[in-house]
């Protein structure tokens, strides 16, 4: 009897290690490894439309991004650094935002996208199964998802995961 | 110059600490005066380089000092100086260096009201107390560091967490920290009585009082934290289960249960071993809520950044702390408990019950908030744990034990006889149900729901009164000297009991009676809600310090005659461009008319969502009434000692 309470904490801590190691924020996405989901958009500050399908037998990036989201800016400086490299193309999703701020937010931050589509009212973010702005997803040349990262790129997801798997899906 | 006078002093601090831990400890186990007489002296030092470190950082927030990461982080040029002031607790370092600070304070203040412990017992008491400030002021020093710099430095910061910038915030962290913290006293004072072989009950005479201040804050602090999010988050909720909640709520339930499970070995000298368990636990609890929250283990609304580093440095601390002190409890609590014999009806078994229903609840909080972790570290998927799991375990525990608290403070020690009982309760339960049942008939509404918990309200004052009434009439004097023969202690039982009552019927009415709308406004609108006439006169455009905001203004009236001005708010913070939800409340006694702005629909149409929500306020005002109890129970003339009950 004495000891149980000590059996129980012990048991306790086992689990409290396991979830130190899951990073409780990856919540796994069902869309990696799936097709990207299709969707029609008009380019923020142009007439021209965009569709997916049209990047096939390209690696590139989506960002969802917003004015109105405060981690963005926290990603931004990262992001502009790594377009300068002109690695693949990444193209923005900006996501339930105005046209007016989301470009006077590029003009005054400075733009690392080859353009942004403009999801106003949120559908496509739905079916990327976006909860948490800013996400990036990487795509493969199949129009696949192959990577997912939650929240402000840091320069550890960066070069880590982001950064060998481009070299990856590249070669 | 400053940060790094700060930073020294923590490290002096450190230092400090660990000779508070060390030579008392060593002290009391090879029994020498002078190596235990250092414990009170290095506990003062402590405290002392632990404020300087403190005020070094509050003065760097104050002097905007854009050089300093932790400054740069949680603050701005444009905030204002009350703000800057509370962004000292603000982020992850501050808090848990103000942690620190709450410990160091205890850590004196055992220090300074303990002439009557035994030398031994003072020595290790704060051997252990000198243990958990080094495991805290480390962890500050190796991961949470607020003292670094920034080369160069900032011309501004990001600013404070608009939700933050509020002055329920400027209180809220200190109490509950307090109270948290607090509870680290009983749980040295247990360790420091098992070590000595001295689990008595002049140790439990002792603990009571700080057990006792420590649940006060305790119950202050969440009753803060449940305010701040009722009138800050905009939707008019006052509590969600979250798990930095849970983190507060566990200790507190555990504290409850040690409370009531003192009064038994104070008295009677039973439940040793039990009482010793629970003061183990209850720290625990304060030590795995900040685990819980610190680590990222379990995300919430209250997660800073986190950082396994520090998850990883937390755990360890915790499995050496708790089990450290469970394998002592295995090992040297008494073996057969020979405390007195009680039978099934007496105040001794309904104190236990009631401990053991605290318990299961604290228990029950435990896995809801564990319980994704859980499934998620054995492979079983995600999931998350909200109210419904909250709700249906939580209520019927809580029923019996609040059943128990009409009918437990009149029963008598060691064996009572039912027919007793039934007697001089049978007024009280028959006018509780009466009221109860029919009640709500009057309020327009009936159902179980609502008179299951005005029963339960309307039971525990009854039954108190009945109480006080017995006492009254059994004393051979008038009334006002019968009144003035109980002591403090009683009249705290009594306060806090009925502090439950108002909250359990204030909680009932938010439940039962609240109403609400979600209109599209336009000048000149209006529209009416719980018997209230609202008119949208206009919706402009205000200029706050760092914010700017769109403001409506709205008249109440009620049967045509004028209520109140309601002016609810949607804020966009220059720095973060953060958009807030600033409610308009309207407070009265028996309820609360709360407007908050949804989203522009148009130029001129605004989403605005009225609600009622009667009698909100005594949820809080229960809580208050539930510390005050409990303030009162301290100032007894009893635990003013003299110096031949030492332990």
């Amino acid at each position: 009897m004495k000891r149980l309470p000590l059996i129980i904490f012990a048991i306790l801590v086992v689990f409290l290690v396991i979830g130190l190691k899951l990073k409780p924020k990856e919540i796994p996405s069902p869309f990696i490894g799936k097709p990207a989901p299709a969707f029609e958009l008009s380019i923020l500050s142009q007439t021209e439309r965009f569709e997916p399908k049209s990047m096939l037998g390209r690696v590139w990036l989506l960002n969802v991004w917003a004015s109105w989201c405060t981690s963005c800016r926290e990603e931004h400086p990262l992001l502009i650094e790594f377009s300068k490299q002109k690695l693949v193309p990444i193209i923005g999703l900006n996501y339930k935002d105005k046209d007016p701020e989301a470009i006077k937010w590029l003009n005054d931050l400075g733009n690392p996208y080859d353009f942004s589509v403009v999801d106003a009212k949120g559908k496509v973010g739905i079916d990327y199964g976006v909860y948490g702005v800013p996400e990036t997803f990487v795509i493969d040349k199949s129009g696949k998802i192959v990577h997912k990262h939650i929240g402000p790129l840091t320069p550890e997801a960066l070069n880590k995961d982001i950064l060998p798997l481009l070299k990856k899906l590249n070669s | 110059m400053i940060p790094e006078i700060g930073h020294l002093a923590l490290i002096i601090a450190l230092v400090a600490s660990l000779i508070q831990c060390v030579l008392p400890m060593w002290g009391a186990h090879t029994n020498q005066i002078q190596l235990m007489q250092v414990a009170r002296p290095t506990a003062y030092t402590q405290l002392f380089f632990v404020i300087i470190a403190f005020v070094a950082l509050m003065t760097s927030f104050i002097n905007k000092d854009f050089s300093v990461i932790n400054v740069v982080q949680n603050s701005n040029a444009d905030l204002p100086t009350i703000y800057r002031i509370c962004a000292t607790w603000g982020s992850h370092e501050g808090s848990i260096l103000l942690w620190g600070l709450m410990l160091a304070l205890w850590s004196s203040a055992v220090a300074r009201f303990s002439k009557h412990l035994t030398l031994p017992i003072l020595a290790r008491t704060l051997g252990v107390l000198g243990f958990i400030s080094f495991g805290t002021i480390l962890f500050t020093l190796i991961t949470s560091n607020p003292f670094l710099r920034m080369i160069p430095a900032a011309s501004n910061g990001t600013d404070l967490n608009p939700l933050l910038q509020d002055p329920g915030m400027i209180i809220h962290p200190p109490m509950l920290y307090m109270g948290y913290v607090g509870t680290s006293v009983v749980f040295s004072l247990a360790i420091a009585a098992l070590l000595s072989g001295k689990l008595d009950t002049a140790w439990a005479r002792w603990s009571r009082p700080w057990i006792t201040v420590a649940w006060c804050f305790l119950t202050i602090g969440i009753a803060l934290g449940s305010g701040w999010a009722y009138y800050e988050l905009g939707w008019g909720g006052w509590w969600f289960w979250d798990p930095v909640e849970n983190a507060s709520f566990m200790p507190w339930l555990l504290g409850t249960a040690l409370i009531h499970s003192l009064a038994v070995t104070e008295k009677r000298g039973g439940f040793k071993m039990w009482t010793a368990l629970l003061a183990i636990l209850t720290f625990s609890m304060s030590l795995l809520g900040t685990f819980l929250v610190r680590s990222g283990v379990i995300t919430s609304v209250h997660a800073f950044a986190t950082d396994p580093e520090r998850g990883i440095f937390i755990l360890i601390f915790l499995a050496i702390l708790i089990g450290g002190s469970l394998t002592l409890f295995s090992i040297r609590a008494p073996k057969a408990v020979a405390g007195e014999e009680f039978d099934l009806v007496s105040k001794d078994s309904m104190l236990l019950t009631n401990n053991i229903l605290l318990l299961v609840a604290a228990a029950a909080v435990l896995l809801g908030t564990l319980y994704p972790l859980i499934l998620e570290a054995l492979g079983l998927g995600k999931l998350s744990v909200g109210k419904p799991y909250f709700d249906a375990v939580f209520v019927p525990l809580m029923t019996p034990a609040l059943f128990l608290m009409g009918v437990g403070p009149i029963t008598r020690w060691r064996s009572a006889k039912p027919i007793d009982l039934v007697t001089q309760l049978r007024w009280a339960l028959g006018a509780t149900v009466v009221s109860a049942v029919f009640t709500p008939f009057v309020l327009r509404s009936w159902t179980p729901g609502i008179g299951f918990g005005l029963f339960l309200a309307i039971w525990i004052t009854t039954a108190s009164l009945v109480n006080l009434f017995n006492r009254i009439k059994s004393h051979p004097a008038n009334a006002i000297s019968a009144l003035r023969a109980q002591s403090a202690s009683y009249y705290g039982m009594l306060i806090a009991h009925i502090g439950v009552a108002v909250f359990i019927f204030g909680v009932t009415m938010v439940n039962g009676f609240e109403e609400e709308k979600d209109l599209r406004m336009s000048a000149g609108t209006s529209n009416s809600l719980a018997g209230y006439d609202f008119v949208l006169n206009n919706i402009q455009q205000v200029q706050g310090e760092n914010y700017v905001a769109a403001q409506a203004t709205i008249t109440v009236t009620k049967d045509n005659q004028f209520v109140t001005v309601m002016k609810p708010e949607k804020r966009k913070y220059f720095s973060s461009q953060m958009l807030m939800t600033e409610a308009a409340i309207h407070t009265s006694f028996t309820g609360d008319l709360y407007i908050s702005m949804a989203e522009a629909i148009s130029n001129t149409e605004w989403g605005v969502k009225i609600q009622f929500k009667p009698f909100i306020n005594w949820i809080w005002g229960g809580a208050f009434l539930i510390a005050l109890g409990g303030f009162f129970a301290v100032m007894d003339k009893k635990y003013r000692f003299k110096k031949n009950k030492s332990l």
